[in-house]
């Protein structure tokens, strides 16, 4: 089977650079966003238009696929329930990602910029995901 | 630039926004997976133990910092400004509970979930912008200044 690294290593650099041209890197940018009833920063969401626009037309072409590049299948969420756990999982990420004005991806970015105080976000996040994984073991 | 809103940047935030959709598309076309990033870092963390091959993952991680050193390297620089220690490792905690337990964060549901029109991708995006939302209301409804 071929490596698929050299293609996730793209893909995150560009997501990285993607993040930090946008403006997601610097907190209170995106605190600015969320913000809406004060001096709303309208900029998060033209990050957002701009990479949906993009990938639309990306799950126009994966349809036409039979399998992806690099690999025998796509390996694609096929979930259509709405849950409980996905929207109170989906509250508990927005109001951290309000307190901090940080979520996943611009938290590893972020380690390039200002790396002690990335780190804290970041080694918090993964002891959270622990977390979760210890009182839920199958999952 | 954008009439009414002096401090917004759309047209670094629009050239920004398609190249996350050119990563996510490569991850998607190239490797056939999503580009959530708490999946992905879970699954290099060792925390999930499925999703993309674990190399795979761990390169994808590390390109995220590389990326941003490159753009901050650039002409423009980057400046960000961050909370403190405490609300960062409060908000760490928060946001990796929450996306575990919700099945994805900004860029797997907010970007590859809602570009393919899914209903729990579309509802998740909708409750965690409504809760980041109301959590900078209410912080600053009782003055608290987190960022320095």
């Amino acid at each position: 089977m071929t490596r698929s690294w050299p293609v996730t290593l793209l893909s995150g650099t560009l997501f990285g650079a993607g993040l930090a041209l946008g403006g997601m890197v610097d907190p209170a940018r995106v605190r600015g966003f969320l913000d809406i009833f004060g001096d709303w920063d309208p900029t998060l969401a033209f990050v957002m238009g701009g990479a949906v626009i993009v990938m639309a037309i990306a799950w126009r072409i994966q349809a036409r696929m039979a399998q992806p590049l690099i690999g025998a299948t796509f390996a694609l969420p096929d979930r259509t329930d709405l849950t409980p756990r996905l929207i109170g999982g989906a509250a508990l990420f927005g109001t951290g990602w309000g307190i901090a004005s940080l979520c996943p991806g611009p938290g590893f970015a972020a380690l390039a910029i200002e790396p002690a105080k990335a780190a804290a976000f970041v080694v918090a996040m993964l002891g959270g995901m622990l977390i979760v994984r210890l009182f839920e073991p199958q999952r | 630039m954008l009439p009414g809103f002096p401090d917004a940047a759309p047209l670094a935030g629009l050239l920004g926004g398609v190249l996350i959709g050119l990563a996510a598309a490569l991850m998607l076309l190239g490797a056939g997976r999503i580009a959530g990033v708490s999946g992905i870092a879970a699954r290099a963390f060792g925390i999930s133990g499925d999703g993309t091959p674990r190399s795979g993952a761990w390169a994808f991680v590390l390109g995220l910092p590389i990326g941003a050193m490159l753009i901050a390297w650039g002409p423009g620089g980057i400046q960000a400004s961050f909370v403190g220690y405490v609300p960062l490792i409060v908000a760490g905690l928060l946001v990796g509970i929450g996306t575990r337990i919700g099945s994805g964060c900004t860029s797997g549901h907010g970007v590859c979930g809602v570009s393919r029109l899914s209903q729990r991708s579309l509802v998740a995006t909708v409750t965690f912008m409504a809760a980041g939302i109301a959590t900078v209301a209410i912080m600053n409804a009782f003055g608290l200044e987190v960022l320095s």
